[in-house]
């Protein structure tokens, strides 16, 4: 096995990781300070793919499809949070997730009512779509982008909680909200600042994965469920958990992916390796999460309480 | 009730009794996958299907039709309720559709058992090619291993040496690789199974590319499809490695893709860039009524409706006659693909052909480069009875 193919394999787990980081962070916020369970997290992740498609495609500029993709879940975001989400956080989490599988099995209706069951196309800058040589190996510039994008969300993030006056209020009121409207916070307002924070994250990521895969109708699903993992290993409510579980789960899955069909070739017949191996690899982030609620059920890195 | 209501009652239930079996009306039951990922393929066909019945405004066999539309959802359990349906509620003349390999398998024991005859848009499943044939069941489509096959021999005449095989992790992405190897001699480098539905191929990728293969065949069918040539050609390996596929360029992807797909090569019985008789025509209805151009599923529909015209003709009123009078029908159709006729498993036996996508004014299209297999019958044929 060449260095520069393990290398990289590792740029493809960092770069899956920080696409799940995206995800993960809004919705490990939403989870753990609202205590909300969002399902249609991944319908704000497809809508902000619709959205990079659809601009980009009108206007020909990339950076206006990801400023639009924005837009629309800061826009959709809120109101999800005005129209939906802020009336049901005193219900329970069985009422949350019947409501926003309902909004899941709409936003995909609608998507497929207005562009129809193709999958849209999506043009990659000029400048981002050639390759960048490492040692031998091509590898796509686009994806450096996304990681770097991913990095500076991450980079931003963990500045806006431990920096700012917002994200001293976020960390308070994921210990005791009550307590913090007690002392005169519009809790209602953090809440929906949150919420659209988190939807608008969810997008860009959508946005981000635009070029690379099929934008269409019920694309949010399959990830969303990945991000879902990713929170509970990392521990819900902390973000800068979210971020490295995202990491772990995404190299977990690339190299999983990559390796083990071959490790299994050493103990099995090829026929039985190269079935079982890549079932059992697509297995492993579960596996992983699995031992991780049995070890540590409050993540790897949970939010500091009290 | 008075006498007069008797009367009446008695007369109506003799009416009833006599437009029973002189049923001027034919009905058809069309089944497809019309939501979900694979959308776009059903919607294709179910609009084929109903551009062929309006092209022989609105008849089949001179009866006027009408078209029962159900979505299976890709799901093997509600393709066999809707086949039931269609049996045994609306008692439809024919059943069109039946989607998917697993949705067709899991509906074909009360088919067979009903004698109604069932035409396939979409699969030709080995086993109902072989062990499980039935003289009421057709595929108007192709035997599933056929473009793959196509692809095996396109890729033996080109001389490659090294191949590098994909395709999702079930039976038909195993069957794909089986058919593309029945036709390849030469060094099969590896063989890769991803999970289905998987979004992002960027790890297999880089171990394709080390594997430095001269040319790469592979099964993506719709939105994996689309993943898969978006990264491969992302990936800088496009023009450099040759990309051989089967249902995964095609008329539903193409759009999508543009120039990510551009110096691929597709294993297909028909596409846009085919000059067979009726064709231009075909695309130029289709693309009329629709806004889009048609995929090769929506050519299969569109055939089955003029087979079906061709069959009722045949058969007059005797619904008893109509499988044998499909079976006919096939080699008197004038299939917008080319030749074809039905062989003695009721699979197609017809061309597959190779596509190159390319550029031609401005616009990315498939351009026929040659026909691997002519007049190809399946593997399959010698184990069944029929």
């Amino acid at each position: 096995m060449s260095a520069s193919l393990l290398i990289a394999q590792l740029l493809n787990g960092l770069q899956y990781g920080v696409l799940l980081f995206l995800l993960a962070a809004g919705l490990t916020l939403v989870f753990g300070i609202m205590s909300f369970v969002n399902l249609a997290h991944g319908s704000l992740y497809m809508l902000g793919a619709y959205a990079l498609a659809v601009v980009s495609g009108a206007t020909g500029s990339f950076a206006l499809g990801v400023a639009a993709a924005l837009a629309t879940g800061i826009v959709v975001g809120a109101l999800l949070e005005w129209a939906a989400a802020s009336r049901l956080y005193r219900r329970d989490h069985l009422d949350h997730v019947l409501a926003t599988f309902g909004l899941v099995l709409f936003f995909n209706e609608l998507t497929r009512m207005v562009w129809g069951p193709q999958p849209l196309f999506v043009a990659l800058p000029e400048a981002l779509s050639g390759t960048v040589e490492l040692m031998g190996f091509f590898y796509p510039a686009y994806r450096f982008l996304i990681i770097a994008v991913g990095l500076a969300v991450a980079l931003g993030s963990a500045w806006l909680i431990h920096r700012t006056r917002l994200g001293m209020l976020i960390r308070a009121g994921s210990v005791n909200p009550q307590m913090v409207g007690a002392l005169g916070v519009n809790i209602r307002l953090l809440n929906a600042l949150l919420f659209a924070l988190g939807a608008a994250l969810a997008a860009l990521a959508g946005a981000m994965a635009g070029p690379i895969l099929s934008v269409q109708s019920g694309m949010g699903e399959p990830v969303l469920i990945t991000a879902l993992v990713v929170i509970v290993i990392g521990g819900i409510g902390s973000v800068s958990g979210a971020f490295y579980a995202a990491l772990i789960v995404g190299l977990t899955d690339t190299l999983g992916r990559t390796y083990l069909p071959l490790l299994m070739r050493e103990f099995a017949s090829r026929e039985i390796a190269s079935a079982a191996g890549p079932a059992l690899a697509s297995m492993l982030i579960y596996l992983l999460m699995a031992v991780v609620l049995a070890l540590r059920p409050q993540g790897l890195f949970p939010a500091h309480r009290g | 009730m008075n006498s007069i209501g008797k009367t009446t009652a008695v007369a109506l239930g003799a009416a009833l009794m006599l437009a029973g079996p002189a049923r001027a009306d034919l009905t058809i039951g069309f089944s497809a996958p019309l939501s979900g990922p694979v959308a776009a393929v059903g919607q294709d066909q179910y609009d084929g299907f109903m551009l062929g019945i309006e092209t022989l405004g609105g008849k089949l066999g001179g009866q006027k039709v009408t078209v029962l539309r159900e979505d299976d959802q890709l799901k093997p359990e509600l393709g066999n309720q809707i086949a039931r349906k269609f049996v045994d509620h609306d008692k439809v003349d024919a059943v069109v559709g039946l989607g998917f390999s697993n949705v067709l398998m899991a509906s074909l024991p009360r088919l067979v058992e009903s004698g109604t005859v069932a035409i396939a848009t979409n699969a030709g499943p080995s086993v109902l090619a072989g062990a499980r044939c039935a003289s009421n069941v057709f595929s108007v489509a192709w035997q599933n291993d056929g473009s793959a096959e196509a692809m095996g021999k396109y890729a033996q005449d080109a001389g490659y040496k090294r191949v590098y095989l994909m395709a999702p992790n079930y039976q038909a992405g195993k069957d794909f690789i089986g058919g593309f190897k029945r036709f390849y001699r030469g060094e099969i480098l590896d063989e890769v199974y991803t999970a289905v539905g998987q979004p992002d191929y960027s790890a297999e990728i880089a171990q394709l590319q080390a594997a430095d293969p001269e040319a790469v065949f592979v099964f993506y069918p719709g939105g994996m499809g689309v993943n898969f040539v978006k990264q491969f050609s992302q990936a800088g390996l496009a023009g450099r490695i040759p990309l051989l596929s089967a249902f995964t360029v095609d008329g539903t992807t193409l759009p999508s893709l543009r120039e990510a797909a551009l110096g691929t090569v597709s294993g297909a019985m028909w596409d846009v860039g085919l000059d067979t008789p009726g064709n231009a025509e075909f695309i130029a209805a289709f693309t009329a009524k629709y806004g889009r151009a048609p995929s090769a599923y929506a050519a299969v529909a569109y055939d089955a409706a003029r087979l079906l015209d061709l069959a009722f003709a045949r058969a007059g009123g005797d619904r008893t006659a109509l499988a044998a009078a499909v079976k006919a029908a096939g080699a008197e159709l004038k299939s917008v693909r080319g030749p074809f006729h039905f062989g003695s498993n009721n699979m197609p036996v017809q061309n597959y052909y190779a596509f190159e996508t390319v550029k031609q004014g401005g616009k990315v299209t498939p351009r026929k480069i040659g026909t691997p297999l002519a007049g190809h019958a399946d593997a399959y044929a010698a184990q069944c009875a029929m």
